[in-house]
């Protein structure tokens, strides 16, 4: 699945997107620990996850929503629009 | 009903014109955000947003407001990219046949916008550039609109 990150997380991992394996990835939280193991940047920008927010296949979910089937992760802070 | 994610700058005098012969609308109602000039030296503003997912919600939102309020028009314009002090970043406009359901439909729009739109701002200032915070009083406005 793609996984996207937006605004300071993006700045963090030093990447807008990547190509994940979703295989033994139940969750969100699950993927947050996959992507946090990857190296010092990305355990950076997923080190408060509370000001972190999620959404699967463009809906915003909790972190203990499920990955079946999903085909894009997205994690951003709260949204500043308007 | 229409949704714009654009780069481009808006006139609101053009849009509104083009919503007022909307249906039976005797009510128009519109809001523009402008980017903050004067304080805190913001020198310029950049938004970040989500392809996709940006209409999608900004399209939901809209949707929502429909189902809500007997609106014979409604509008959303959103920019995004660097914008300077005094540019339009975006509009939101809401014709109906009185005005209670413009008024109440425009703000509500506003009001999920904030929240609920994947959009990120980033202000340059001469001490380097930060991140926009989402603020509390965004969240409070929008759940007071909750059935």
């Amino acid at each position: 699945m793609k996984v996207m990150y937006f605004a300071w997380l993006r700045e963090k991992t030093a990447i807008s997107s990547e190509e994940v394996d979703g295989a033994g990835l139940a969750t969100v939280s699950d993927l947050v620990e996959a992507l946090r193991a990857k190296g010092a940047r990305h355990a950076a920008a997923f080190e408060d996850v509370s000001a972190v927010k999620v959404a699967v296949d463009q809906k915003v979910v909790g972190f203990d929503a499920s990955l079946e089937g999903a085909a894009e992760v997205a994690f951003f802070p709260p949204m500043t629009g308007g | 009903m229409a949704v714009r994610v654009q780069e481009e700058d808006f006139d609101l005098g053009v849009e509104a014109a083009a919503l007022r012969g909307s249906g039976d609308a005797g009510a128009l109602v519109t809001f523009s955000g402008i980017v903050r000039g004067g304080e805190g030296d913001v020198a310029a503003m950049t938004l970040e947003h989500y392809p996709g997912m940006t209409e999608a919600a900004l399209e939901e939102i809209e949707a929502e407001a429909c189902a809500r309020w007997d609106l014979s028009a409604s509008l959303i314009i959103h920019r995004v990219g660097r914008l300077m002090p005094g540019e339009n970043i975006m509009m939101v406009a809401a014709a109906s046949r009185h005005r209670k359901a413009a008024f109440e439909a425009a703000e509500f729009l506003m009001d999920y916008l904030k929240t609920r739109a994947p959009f990120w701002k980033k202000e340059e200032t001469p001490e380097g550039a930060r991140w926009v915070d989402a603020r509390e009083a965004d969240d409070d406005a929008a759940s007071r609109w909750a059935k």
